[in-house]
């Protein structure tokens, strides 16, 4: 990042100059962008990662090539949430005191709900001030459902969408005959294990969900306990929402007492965690996510990873969405040339994006829900180009399901304000 | 269920020998100073990541045996430098400065190693299973961490109750102004115990880092346990610190293994609710959905039944 931003000043410098001398200002501006995660706290490497993904992309994708909107820089503004309901209120009052008028926010569906509200009632209080919840990852469906709202985006596949896919391909594994749910214990763990078990009711029915257990999130030491109890279950499979340092001692505890089923997740891999599950965990850790991991399909998003690893060594791109949410953002910021979240909002609704990936995806207008392809994907260190964590392990995508087939109906009915 | 409970009963026993090394530490420091150390659980995390730092070099062993260590000289460093000087102050003060040092501390953490989980292995000499017992596998780490707490038990025990050192201390504890004036010398003999205190945190770290990951927010998932633990004991009491974390160990086990919750009472009494009731979330709540959050429910009786915990002397 050093190496980026050192031109960048220079740039700015030789603008300044430049002004001074012509008697014009040219330098504008820039777009302040605020980043609402866990930066410390018992999650914050997941927000620390996602913080070092989107400064990444601003720089390299828009700051370095002389920003946007005819040469405004983006600026992202850290807030740091803690991962706690109770911390994104104050972390919001701040955003709106800053005036930013754009929120990117990831982790946990808790603080996503809480966030919406609070964007919902401040939009609502303050026309004219109104700011923009982009939301890359808190897969929570009821977000898209009945607490849509007008000023919030999911740049992800929600919960009900990657367990359809997630479902599909346990039903094709005939070995597979009971399962075993575990998840933390909020709204986004109890819609994992309600949809699954609704899931595989439909689709196999003669598969038997022999546990559905809950755990406070964050709050578990040691998952041997649990894992003790799936193993006397005698479950052919795991299924879980966890993240994090949850994710991370469940997979330790499976791993460490010898269970060797398959392990079905949301997140277990990045930050750590695949280093933690090294070759234990090879070929018995799976993922549902969306953008393929190896083989990266094309050159363009290769690039990117290359040079996002040689400016954060120690990182990895661990969510592609977040350059798809912020490339999107500012697609619909130069469409409209402008940086009004209505102006944004309206825009984004319905719009069709090529990614990096050289895949098009589309925002639904009627929920804002993005669609892209959903990927499963293995911890292996086989066919891995693109390694997580520098352990040689990573994620090989061995199932794929085109957008058009995660398309599922919505009962968003939202309130769209007007001007 | 055989199998159920004798695995509960061995995974209570892990976790709650493991809480006593940070409790012993813990309880030992307050019974000398008369202040509660917030910042306790960090030196077992300071000794998690220490071990890793070292294992990646140096192996796992030397790390078990140097991280303690350099916590140990750490911590009486911060006695000698820092709680000694708050210590005019007052009690509120040295709480205060704990409280800071245990954010310092995570926050120099995350500086020096990062916010991502670290891969903290456990040495393959033990990277088998030690019994397999109706299907299941205990693997052998596990029982070496069983080893270690109860040897450092018995020793500390032993220390205690049969050495000289130990009589100078339970002494300096009561009386410090005799033992001062027979001679030793207490201030130095309050930094070796805060030294030996925090070390005896960084081998629960060492031990526990790659059972329970290594991540900068192990202390906060712990430190809050501990408190239980101590007060549930009775502040001072190690016997009393002992039978807590015991307890607790084996309590939190239990929960999650059982699988009774409120239908199965509800049954019992032969009511019945559906799913749209306002109240469905407790009517459907489970023994092990609430486990982790027994040792509070438990403190909160002991305070109420017992204000002096189980073992204390406090007087009233």
């Amino acid at each position: 990042m050093k190496k980026l931003q050192f031109p960048l000043c220079l740039r700015v410098l030789f603008l300044t100059t430049v002004a001074s001398i012509s008697g014009i200002s040219l330098v504008q501006e820039p777009v302040r962008i605020g980043f609402m995660d866990p930066l410390s706290g018992a999650f914050a490497s997941v927000g620390a990662s996602g913080l070092k993904q989107i400064q990444f992309a601003t720089d390299y994708l828009f700051n370095s090539r002389g920003g946007i909107l005819g040469g405004r820089m983006i600026e992202i503004v850290p807030l740091d949430n803690q991962q706690s309901p109770t911390e994104t209120q104050i972390q919001f009052r701040r955003a709106v005191s800053e005036e930013l008028r754009i929120i990117f926010q990831g982790n946990s569906s808790a603080v996503a709900n809480a966030l919406n509200s609070a964007v919902s009632r401040h939009n609502r209080r303050n026309p004219g001030q109104e700011i923009l919840q982009i939301n890359y990852s808190a897969v929570d469906p009821v977000l898209t459902e009945e607490n849509c709202s007008f000023w919030h985006f999911r740049f992800d596949a929600h919960a009900v969408m990657k367990l359809n896919v997630l479902t599909d391909y346990i039903a094709m594994n005939p070995d597979v005959k009971s399962v075993y749910i575990i998840g933390q214990d909020y709204s986004f763990g109890q819609v994992v294990s309600d949809t699954t078990i609704a899931l595989l009711q439909e689709k196999r029915p003669d598969i038997e969900i022999v546990g559905n257990e809950f755990h406070p999130i964050g709050q578990v030491k040691d998952f041997t306990p649990y894992v003790t109890k799936i193993v006397s279950s005698g479950a052919d499979a795991v299924i879980t929402g966890n993240y994090g340092a949850d994710m991370v001692s469940l997979a330790r505890s499976i791993i460490d007492n010898g269970l060797d089923i398959p392990v079905y997740t949301f997140y277990a891999a990045y930050d750590g965690i695949t280093a933690t599950l090294g070759a234990d965990g090879k070929n018995k850790i799976r993922l549902i996510h969306n953008e393929t991991s190896n083989p990266i399909p094309t050159e363009e998003r290769k690039e990117f990873i290359r040079a996002f690893k040689a400016a954060n060594p120690n990182n990895d791109v661990t969510q592609p969405r977040i350059t798809n949410a912020l490339s999107m953002v500012v697609a619909a910021m130069e469409q409209t040339q402008s940086t009004d979240p209505y102006d944004i909002a309206l825009a984004l609704e319905d719009m069709r994006y090529t990614t990096l990936s050289g895949e098009e995806i589309w925002m639904r207008g009627e929920d804002h829900q993005i669609f892209q392809s959903l990927h499963i994907s293995v911890h292996t260190d086989e066919g891995v180009e693109f390694d997580a964590d520098n352990s040689g392990f990573g994620l090989f995508s061995e199932y794929h399901v085109p957008a058009e087939e995660t398309i599922v109906p919505t009962s968003c009915r939202m309130r769209r304000p007007r001007r | 269920m055989l199998e159920v409970f004798i695995f509960a009963t061995l995974n209570g026993l892990v976790t709650g020998l493991l809480l006593f090394m940070l409790a012993s530490g813990l309880t030992l420091i307050f019974s000398m100073m008369g202040v509660l150390n917030f910042a306790h659980a960090s030196f077992y995390m300071l000794g998690a990541y220490f071990a890793y730092s070292i294992s990646t070099v140096l192996g796992f062993w030397p790390g078990l045996i140097f991280a303690p260590l350099i916590v140990g000289v750490l911590g009486a460093f911060v006695e000698r430098y820092g709680l000694r000087r708050v210590h005019q102050s007052g009690h509120v003060a040295e709480l205060v400065f704990t409280f800071g040092l245990a954010f310092l501390i995570e926050e120099a953490v995350q500086f020096f190693w990062g916010p991502d989980t670290k891969n903290y292995q456990s040495p393959e000499i033990l990277d088998f299973p030690l019994f397999t017992l109706f299907g299941q596998e205990f693997p052998a780490y596990r029982g070496f961490m069983i080893g270690i707490s109860v040897m450092i038990f018995i020793g500390l025990y032993t220390l205690l109750t049969r050495s000289r050192v130990g009589i100078i201390i339970q002494a300096a504890i009561t009386h410090p102004n005799t033992v001062a004036n027979l001679g030793h010398n207490v201030p130095f003999i309050f930094m070796g115990v805060f030294g030996v205190g925090t070390a005896l945190a960084a081998i629960a770290g060492v031990i526990a880092g790659p059972v329970l990951t290594t991540f900068p927010g192990m202390a906060l998932v712990l430190g809050s346990i501990v408190f239980v633990i101590v007060v549930i004991g009775g502040l001072g009491s190690l016997a009393g610190a002992f039978i807590a974390s015991l307890l607790i160990g084996l309590l939190q086990s239990y929960a999650i293994a059982s699988d009774v919750g409120m239908p199965d009472l509800l049954n019992l009494l032969g009511l019945e609710f559906d799913r749209s009731h306002p109240l469905t979330d407790l009517w459907t709540l489970t023994l092990p959905q609430i486990a982790p959050i027994l040792p509070f429910l438990l403190l909160v009786l002991v305070l109420i039944f017992r204000p002096t915990g189980l073992l204390g002397k406090r007087e009233q």
